[in-house]
């Protein structure tokens, strides 16, 4: 049927349009402390939607975080103390969490499951022990980390100045959809396609030929390419980092906002995080018991286990299916009885 | 170091791995029965210590009595987390890990409405101790958690060896399905599992309160410490456990007395990562579970 499908995909740039225009229009809408907000959510939509890439080989990290720091602690650093221009430094910043990933899938790659959750999470203690370490104050900053990092250069011809968050937001706007668009891509690829095999299929993959630790390796470099890339993105606009920005509950946010949302699809975990953060601001700010975020999040998390254990992308194509059934039933009723 | 100093670093040493078996091997008896890694486990610790913030500290209800009325109350808060998590989530692998992390804020954020962030003094149920030599101290305070854990690790090991529900607990860490055909009852073994592995980590708590400063972040770092424990000594190995405590407890304090905390603990997290790259069935990995 090629004029459904035309339509189709009428309707599919009519809703790019119609979303782009309303990520572009938001800010306008908010509030400075929301505006700050929306940087930050647009920076966690990366950090998330990376993690979902590694969770597609079947493998569940707790560095990632940590991972998102090494980023920030790299960017910050080459930036600071070298006086790389900061975009350069951002890319070297993610460059250098990937090379870490690269670095740390041999010890981490022999391990599987419940070994590697640990696993990872003991490699990432250890990066965030170092940062702490006083032998290296000199480098890291010790607890307090680094401050005073140079912020991202002012567009001078353009007077587009990115202290202000409104102008930093489409910064990360931009940098975020060509990550996705990328990841998307990589997923969509032969590669993306073997690490869905080595998923489901571990020994079979391997049976034809598909060299796994290799794709694990793979998935996991970019993975933390791009969650060094939110690192930086995040450290050049806050412009300190400390060790405990990237502990371990900053992690459990992200497992949450994944599980929350879903990790079967590529938009799953965008909802999840979106779902999340508004629920958080608007509620608990609203509320005025900021105290009590963890205590949300976490009565979220067991009841989307026990009772939407697909996460909330699985209830799109339910409600798809009832907008559908919907038309369905009007387009029959409205037809003329014969 | 001279030879006070390393008697006294042997004396610290033998109540850390105390209190850190009695942690571990909770955790390993309901990962054994249940197949259940539950994060949580630092936060049943945490509420341990705060009953007796408030039992004792608080209400002025004799130390020990508030030690039990703990135990039982972390134990209960155990059956909380089988009946309502782990049972509904049986067939779902990493369910019940993610749900027990779920659980593990709700408790953090309890405990801060309930008590606030600062650090709790709990002031020392006595202030006898024991001298061995000039500057090596044992004390009283100490050595209830060095006992306690002695006598409550020998006897949940009876328990385990000689009792008809030993056996069937043992049983069900084996063969969940072979052991309900043989009638045994995997609810209530579950139950008892719970029970057990959370009341010791409530009374390891319990104990501790006057000695650590009791705050609703103290599990984090003892849920790290077990887990280092439970993987060095084998998943699932209830003796392995106690053997990495023993092997952790020396080496943590020996690193921290000569170097600093830091180190000690960067020294532990590697110790884990070794195992778990050379033997990840762990040192003392037995082949049956628990």
């Amino acid at each position: 049927m090629p004029e459904r499908a035309a339509s189709s995909g009428l309707s599919w740039a009519l809703g790019f349009v119609l979303l782009t225009a309303a990520l572009i229009v938001l800010p306008h809408l908010l509030s400075l402390s929301q505006q700050e907000i929306l940087v930050l959510l647009v920076i966690n939509v990366l950090l998330v939607s990376s993690y979902r890439l590694l969770t597609l080989t079947g493998e569940w990290s707790l560095a990632h975080v940590v991972i998102m720091g090494v980023g920030a602690y790299g960017s910050a650093l080459t930036a600071k103390l070298l006086g790389v221009p900061v975009p350069l430094a951002m890319l070297a910043g993610a460059a250098m969490a990937g090379l870490l990933a690269f670095l740390l899938s041999f010890p981490l790659f022999r391990m599987k499951g419940f070994y590697f959750l640990i696993g990872s999470f003991a490699a990432g203690e250890v990066i965030r022990l170092i940062w702490k370490w006083s032998e290296l104050t000199w480098l890291f900053g010790g607890p307090k980390g680094i401050k005073l990092i140079p912020p991202f250069p002012d567009i001078e011809m353009l007077s587009i100045d990115f202290y202000n968050p409104v102008n930093y937001y489409y910064l990360c706007l931009i940098v975020v959809a060509i990550s996705l668009v990328i990841l998307y891509r990589a997923e969509r690829s032969r590669i993306g396609l073997t690490f869905h095999a080595i998923h489901w299929q571990d020994k079979l993959a391997q049976s034809v030929g598909v060299d796994t630790f290799r794709y694990r390796m793979l998935a996991f470099v970019i993975s933390a390419f791009f969650a060094g890339l939110a690192g930086a993105l995040y450290a050049h606009y806050v412009g300190t980092v400390n060790p405990n920005r990237f502990d371990v509950e900053e992690m459990v946010y992200v497992l949450i906002w994944a599980i929350v949302g879903g990790t079967a699809t590529f938009y799953g975990p965008i909802i999840g995080v979106v779902t999340l953060t508004i629920l958080n601001e608007v509620v608990l700010r609203a509320l005025g018991v900021d105290e009590m975020r963890p205590m949300l999040y976490g009565a979220i998390l067991i009841v989307s286990i026990l009772f939407l254990p697909n996460g909330l992308e699985s209830l799109v194509p339910r409600i798809r299916g009832w907008i559908a059934g919907r038309k369905h039933k009007r387009a029959v009723a409205e037809q003329p009885a014969e | 170091m001279t030879a006070e100093l390393f008697l006294q670093t042997i004396v610290n040493a033998t109540y850390a791995a105390s209190y850190m078996a009695l942690i571990a091997v909770g955790l390993v008896l309901i990962f054994g029965v249940m197949g259940v890694v539950n994060f949580a486990h630092g936060e049943l610790y945490m509420a341990g210590a705060y009953a007796v913030v408030a039992l004792y500290a608080g209400l002025g209800i004799p130390f020990f009595v508030a030690v039990v009325i703990g135990l039982i109350f972390v134990g209960l808060l155990g059956l909380i987390m089988e009946y309502g998590l782990f049972r509904p989530l049986r067939d779902n692998p990493l369910g019940g890990l993610i749900a027990s992390i779920g659980f593990l804020l709700i408790m953090q954020t309890v405990a801060v409405l309930g008590f606030g962030v600062h650090m709790e003094h709990v002031p020392p149920s006595t202030q006898e101790k024991i001298v061995f030599a000039d500057g090596v101290v044992l004390t009283y305070q100490r050595l209830y958690v060095i006992l306690a854990a002695v006598g409550l690790l020998s006897a949940l090991w009876f328990f385990l060896r000689k009792s008809k529900f030993g056996w069937a607990l043992r049983a069900c860490a084996q063969d969940r399905e072979a052991a309900a055909l043989q009638g045994m009852s995997i609810n209530h073994t579950a139950r008892l599992a719970m029970f057990i592995g959370a009341a010791l980590a409530g009374v390891a708590g319990a104990l501790t309160a006057p000695l650590v400063s009791p705050t609703p972040y103290m599990g984090h770092p003892v849920i790290i410490t077990a887990f280092i424990i439970i993987i060095v000594g084998g998943v699932g190995s209830l003796e392995g456990a106690v053997l990495a405590a023993v092997l952790y407890g020396f080496v943590n304090t020996f690193v921290t007395t000569i170097y600093d905390g830091t180190l000690a603990n960067i020294v532990g997290l590697l110790l884990m990562l070794i195992v778990l790259i050379v033997k990840p069935t762990g040192l003392f990995g037995a082949k049956e579970r628990a």
